[in-house]
């Protein structure tokens, strides 16, 4: 299987804190791959990874064979208009409605005439439902709403790859649902290969057709989710069923309980 | 619609740059200044300069006709030298004429004050780098209490 | 010895942070000029940062105008000397006032405004949205904000000091009495086109230069928290300020002695 994304042995630092050592992914091509682990494990990180927007202190990011942390800025910016990513907030341009927000990557890439512009425009609304939502200004939007017409942005330009950043937080059951319907359809009907990251097990183990654990700064495990359920780390299973206690201590490391009441009196 | 209106507003917006220019233009700066055309340098030798200083105007009967350019210390006995552009429409000074060191007012600034001589045969007219022969240096205040204080004790 | 190590790294981060802010600026005006792209972008931008700060710019130049033309001819009179007045209120306006007031009313209206939107865009990850989209956001959203507040602030502080003189000779000629013939006849005899009025666009040139900088770079490097952007945006009135009136210093020195 043909891969279009491929990461290894990278080693990652924020400043002095390690937050990758040592990780290998790779994302099959036309797949939908979920990265999941808890929270501030650097899902999103591995995202800017492939984003070029971060580089990683050593180790290999290849995305359709370009090594991306090499790339000059001319050559990441090419590579980049085949990708895309939707950010967690969405991150609409305030200032412009819905439509210009989805005519957006459209102008500034091709020199297609203004009505055709519009007619891709409302053809990527209808695919996530908001045609009729064209002249709303993004403040008038609701979360979901919000996060869907990112996506239409998202793909307006066409992308191989498309990466959610935390697609499923903080959505009503219903957006939630929309969206997961949204990835899946888009997937298929747009031969997008789309890598998904998320802490939300069920949506995302529903959806995804590969799955990768990322904790301790390593992939733990990967495999299909049917693999995965049934996978025999003690961590894998803590995460999957949401254990509160396991191999990820219930509480942040202290000194003994006891030691620590008594010590106060001394 | 939107743009036109931002259009129209950055209009007004220039617009009213474009007035307040012309406005410090015409009716605030003097761009009639009399040294910006065609000028030639005259020099004048004083005693004593006073408060005049570079840029100061040169007036003849109270009207401006050229500027100080240059005020600097000549030869051993440090006389101080003036020197003014005049404007070439007054190019027609006799050497006979007189320079003063004056004041506007009681506290107004310095300018020097030119009364032209009279005309006579063999009166050269004053040419570009020529020098003031008749010159009369500033009053200056002590000197001038001094003197009448001496007039006073003879009567 | 640990102030002195310190003094030395708070040196350091201030040359640090200066260098970035100049790379910052660099990359966002230097590069293949896109008229047509941007030309829109930079109207946009005249018309947030020029259009709206005019009317606060128009009514501070009017009431400084009449204040100095009130203070001034009540010291003026007592020498007899109220007919310089129209110098006085023309040549403080044009060499002090208005560039350095419409700087710092244009630090606070403006300058903030910038750095608040921009430090919102980052918190939202609208900048870094636009650069998964392979557009750069310094040529993008910086370098038009760039300069149309370097090119309006000398644009409004012209506005100011004319208002500003008219309002001095409402107070002065209409109000007060001074002659009008005088009052303007006596201006004129001591402003200089050159010296005065262009020593002042210069001035103002500086001024909105190193202010709109500010702003941006605060934004651009905000915290993107709220707390972040309010201490950016204070941080930007601060700075802004301090930088105008140590620079007025400066310039004024080298211009005028």
């Amino acid at each position: 299987m043909e891969n279009l994304v491929e990461i290894k042995d990278v080693h990652f630092y924020r400043g002095a804190t390690p937050i990758y050592k040592g990780v290998n992914l790779r994302v099959p091509k036309g797949k939908i791959t979920a990265v999941m682990g808890p929270s501030g494990c650097g899902k999103t990180t591995m995202l800017r990874l492939i984003g070029g927007q971060l580089k990683p202190r050593s180790g290999s990011v290849q995305f359709a064979g370009e090594e991306i942390p090499q790339l000059s800025r001319q050559r990441l910016y090419d590579v980049r208009k085949r990708m895309s990513m939707l950010f967690q907030s969405g991150a609409l341009f305030t200032d412009m409605t819905v439509a210009e927000n989805v005519a957006f990557p459209i102008q500034e890439h091709t020199k297609l005439s203004q009505e055709l512009i519009d007619t891709i425009v409302k053809m990527k609304l209808q695919a996530v439902g908001l045609r009729g939502a064209g002249q709303l200004m993004p403040s008038e939007l609701s979360g979901g709403m919000a996060r869907r017409a990112a996506l239409a942005r998202a793909i307006a330009l066409d992308p191989e790859l498309i990466m959610y950043d935390e697609p499923f937080t903080g959505q009503d059951p219903i957006s939630m649902g929309m969206i997961v319907k949204l990835i899946r359809s888009l997937n298929e009907t747009l031969g997008l290969t789309s890598i998904v990251v998320s802490h939300d097990i069920h949506e995302t183990m529903g959806i995804a057709d590969h799955v990768v654990i990322v904790a301790n700064m390593q992939i733990v495990a990967e495999g299909s989710p049917e693999e995965l359920m049934n996978h025999d780390s003690a961590l894998v299973q803590q995460f999957l069923k949401g254990e509160p206690d396991g191999p990820v201590p219930f509480h942040y490391q202290a000194p003994d309980y006891l030691d620590d009441l008594m010590a106060r009196k001394a | 619609m939107e743009t036109r209106k931002t259009e129209i507003l950055v209009g007004v917006f220039v617009a009213a740059t474009i007035v307040a220019l012309v406005f410090l233009a015409l009716r605030v700066a003097s761009n009639t200044d009399i040294t910006r055309g065609s000028t030639y340098t005259l020099n004048a030798t004083f005693d004593n300069i006073g408060g005049l200083k570079v840029r100061s105007p040169v007036k003849i009967g109270g009207v401006t006709v050229g500027r100080v350019s240059r005020i600097y210390l000549e030869g051993e006995y440090y006389v101080p030298v003036v020197e003014v552009q005049i404007s070439t429409d007054y190019d027609a000074l006799p050497e006979t004429s007189t320079v003063s060191v004056l004041t506007s007012g009681l506290l107004g600034e310095q300018y020097l004050g030119v009364e032209p001589g009279f005309i006579d045969d063999g009166i050269m007219m004053l040419e570009d780098g020529d020098s003031f022969m008749n010159t009369n240096s500033a009053m200056v205040l002590e000197e001038l209490i001094g003197q009448f204080l001496f007039s006073q004790r003879e009567n | 010895m640990d102030k002195l190590a310190k003094l030395g790294r708070s040196s350091l981060d201030i040359f640090s942070g200066m260098g970035a802010a100049l790379i910052m600026l660099l990359q966002s005006i230097i590069g293949k000029p896109q008229p047509a792209k941007s030309f829109p972008l930079f109207l946009r931008q005249m018309y947030v940062v020029g259009v709206q700060s005019m009317l606060i710019i128009i009514i501070s130049g009017m009431f400084i105008g009449m204040v100095l033309g009130l203070q001034g001819y009540t010291i003026l009179v007592d020498f007899g000397a109220e007919q310089a007045l129209g110098p006085m209120v023309a040549l403080s306006l044009l060499r002090e006032l208005g560039p350095v007031v419409t700087a710092l009313l244009f630090a606070g209206r403006a300058g903030s405004a910038l750095t608040a939107e921009i430090g919102l865009m980052r918190a939202t990850e609208q900048l870094s949205s636009l650069e998964m989209m392979a557009v750069d956001p310094l040529r993008r959203v910086v370098a038009p904000r760039f300069w149309a507040g370097f090119v309006s602030m000398p644009m409004l502080a012209l506005m100011f000091t004319a208002v500003g003189i008219i309002g001095g000779y409402w107070v002065g000629v209409q109000w007060l009495g001074v002659d009008d013939g005088a009052f303007w006849s006596v201006m004129q005899a001591s402003v200089d086109w050159r010296a005065d009025v262009m020593n002042g666009v210069i001035k103002s040139l500086v001024f909105a230069f190193v202010v709109t900088w500010i702003a941006l770079y605060k934004g651009y490097t905000a915290e993107p928290t709220s707390a972040g952007i309010s201490s950016a945006t204070t941080s930007t009135v601060v700075t802004g300020s301090l930088a105008v009136l140590g620079l007025d210093f400066v310039l004024t020195a080298i211009m005028f002695s």
